[in-house]
């Protein structure tokens, strides 16, 4: 049922229902066209960007649409830093927290699920309301204690931060909605509790796997100050190289454009996989309506 | 259920699904709670990294209270959280009545909406910055279109804060709405229709049908986007860096040079443990509200 849309038109219409009807749809386009275009705009801003040259870039009035696009702005950014480099420590670090997190997350899950813990979920909640800065101060000082600061692996240990929470928060949720039946059956059988997990719960819980996979790798992915402190000149995730090393001193706008597009795609292709769970992820379900 | 008849059976079952979770919490617990007390811990100790720490009880506490810097940093923040709260949830609030009703290409236009929400915030940040370039930036161009003034953005100290709260208008305004929308796929149809053979107008219809039900959705996108605004960080510090001078340096930002420009670690935990308080004390209160509130 429709139940905002607006109703016929009540009173005799001067117009004639028919136009009035027209004029009403022709202005709702219009709110949906005001309120969709700048997610667009800034985007198609950033491609435009990416594939001029210089001069069209600092033009005033601006130049919109590339004429002819150029792809120098990509070769550049990545023949004259180590781009390659960023993208494969990004892509070490979010993959790295992501694995570790589903290693212990998913059976962490299914034992919150299943064993009604509900209580260890208000954890998660407040991790989220944690501001990031927070781990990092502690972290930074036992990393440099342990000489671990710039390496990789203090990069993954912080992302641990971010994609434990998500995972867990997401296969527990998972669980709940399996159902118990097929388990109790297992386990009437004579399996473990561990086998019922293993054959039985786990093959079930692919669809909740892909999402909580995906949503930590984006956040891992999106996040920026653990890499601007912790990593080093050769460790830095692309986030944390992109702010660094890319400088508005350094660079042109074209070159800047090109890198900022190349760090943010993969995650918004990503997020096309997902559309219908992105808000679970970033809420956290903690606060549930 | 058999389980429901042997209590002693389901309590053991319970127990035994308490180890899945044990390397999740050993996990937890070295890169979330350790850091968590030993925030606590550093923050009595007058300490920068690289010298000796010594034991001063409260004084990073009472020092920051006469901390005139800190005390801006505080006010930048709420200034910055009212607007960076309110507007995205009028404006969500209507991206979801909208997107409630049926259209052509509805499900594409609302994945375009969501797309803000889920770009890196560093890249994104990159791209304001050059819009918001006095000179070269295209939105003092859609500006003179429209016969206004071009303004300096963020490098006017009075503008820098409303300037960022654009960019996380732009981040965050499809969060509520999303939430928002799902209050509304979940509302029931009877009292519309009776309202409706009572002759109640559309915003009769929304002020006192849709919006009470939907309240508790609000309350929850608030208490996200406050949360949310409150550690904003990325934006603001790739953007503005808290300038120009300190007009938009949050408390966030304030820590972030307090632990890693100047190494000051005692001052900047404490800094965390009085920031996280604000956060958790603002979230109670939304959540107060919820539970207390009349919403008709």
């Amino acid at each position: 049922m429709d139940l905002t849309a607006a109703g016929p038109a009540r009173s005799a219409p001067l117009l004639g229902v028919r136009w009035r009807r027209r004029l009403r749809s022709l202005g709702f386009a219009f709110s949906v066209a005001v309120i969709v275009s700048p997610a667009i705009l800034v985007f198609l801003w950033m491609l435009s960007l990416s594939l001029k040259n210089e001069i069209d870039n600092l033009a005033y009035p601006p130049v919109f649409l590339p004429s002819p696009p150029t792809f120098n702005n990509f070769v550049q950014v990545f023949a004259e830093n180590s781009m390659g480099l960023y993208f494969w420590n990004s892509i070490v670090v979010s993959g790295g927290a992501t694995l570790i997190a589903l290693a212990v997350g998913i059976p962490a899950g299914y034992g919150i699920a299943r064993a009604q813990a509900h209580k260890l979920t208000v954890l998660i909640l407040i991790a989220r309301m944690t501001p990031a800065l927070s781990y990092l101060i502690p972290l930074f000082t036992v990393f440099q204690f342990l000489g671990l600061n710039n390496t990789l692996t203090a990069l993954v240990i912080t992302h641990l931060v971010i994609t434990v929470p998500i995972v867990v928060y997401i296969m527990a949720g998972h669980f709940e909605t399996l159902p118990r039946e097929l388990e109790e059956a297992a386990l009437i059988d004579g399996g473990s509790v561990w086998t019922s997990f293993r054959y039985v719960a786990l093959p079930l819980a692919r669809p909740g796997i892909v999402v909580g996979t995906i949503l930590a790798f984006i956040f891992s992915w999106n996040n920026f100050v653990f890499g601007a402190v912790l990593a080093g000149r050769a460790t830095r995730t692309l986030p944390a190289a992109v702010y660094n090393v890319l400088t508005f001193e350094q660079l042109a706008w074209g070159p800047l454009a090109a890198a900022a597009l190349v760090v943010t795609v993969p995650v918004l292709l990503l997020t096309i996989v997902i559309q219908k769970e992105i808000v679970a992820g970033l809420t956290h379900g903690g606060v549930k309506a | 259920m058999a389980a429901t008849a042997r209590p002693g059976f389901l309590a053991r079952r319970h127990r035994s699904y308490y180890f899945f979770a044990w390397p999740a919490l050993v996990v937890v617990g070295l890169v979330i709670i350790f850091p968590w007390l030993f925030t606590v811990w550093m923050s009595a100790f007058d300490w920068k990294i690289g010298s000796v720490a010594h034991y001063v009880g409260l004084d990073n506490y009472s020092g920051l209270i006469r901390n005139q810097r800190f005390i801006e940093s505080i006010v930048h923040t709420f200034y910055f959280t009212l607007l960076a709260v309110v507007v995205p949830l009028l404006l969500g609030l209507a991206a979801a009545l909208i997107f409630h009703r049926r259209f052509p290409f509805r499900g594409l236009l609302r994945g375009v909406f969501t797309m803000p929400m889920m770009a890196t915030p560093v890249a994104v940040a990159l791209v304001w910055t050059m819009m918001f370039h006095p000179q070269q930036g295209v939105l003092n161009y859609l500006l003179s279109l429209l016969g206004l003034p071009p303004s300096l953005w963020v490098y006017s100290p009075t503008w820098v804060i409303p300037s960022l709260v654009l960019v996380e208008i732009w981040h965050w305004t499809p969060l509520v709405m999303l939430i928002v929308l799902g209050g509304l796929a979940a509302l029931p149809t009877e009292p519309y229709e009776s309202a409706r053979i009572d002759g109640a107008s559309e915003w009769q219809l929304f002020r006192y049908i849709t919006l009470p039900l939907i309240a508790p959705f609000l309350v929850v996108a608030a208490v996200i986007r406050t949360i949310d605004a409150l550690k904003a960080f990325d934006t603001i510090y790739v953007i503005s860096q808290g300038g120009p001078g300190t007009a938009s340096e949050t408390i966030n930002l304030y820590l972030y040079l307090q632990a890693f420009a100047f190494y000051n670690v005692g001052n900047a935990s404490a800094v965390v443990v009085v920031f996280f308080a604000m956060i958790l004390a603002l979230a109670l209160l939304l959540l107060y509200v919820r539970e207390r509130a009349k919403w008709t």
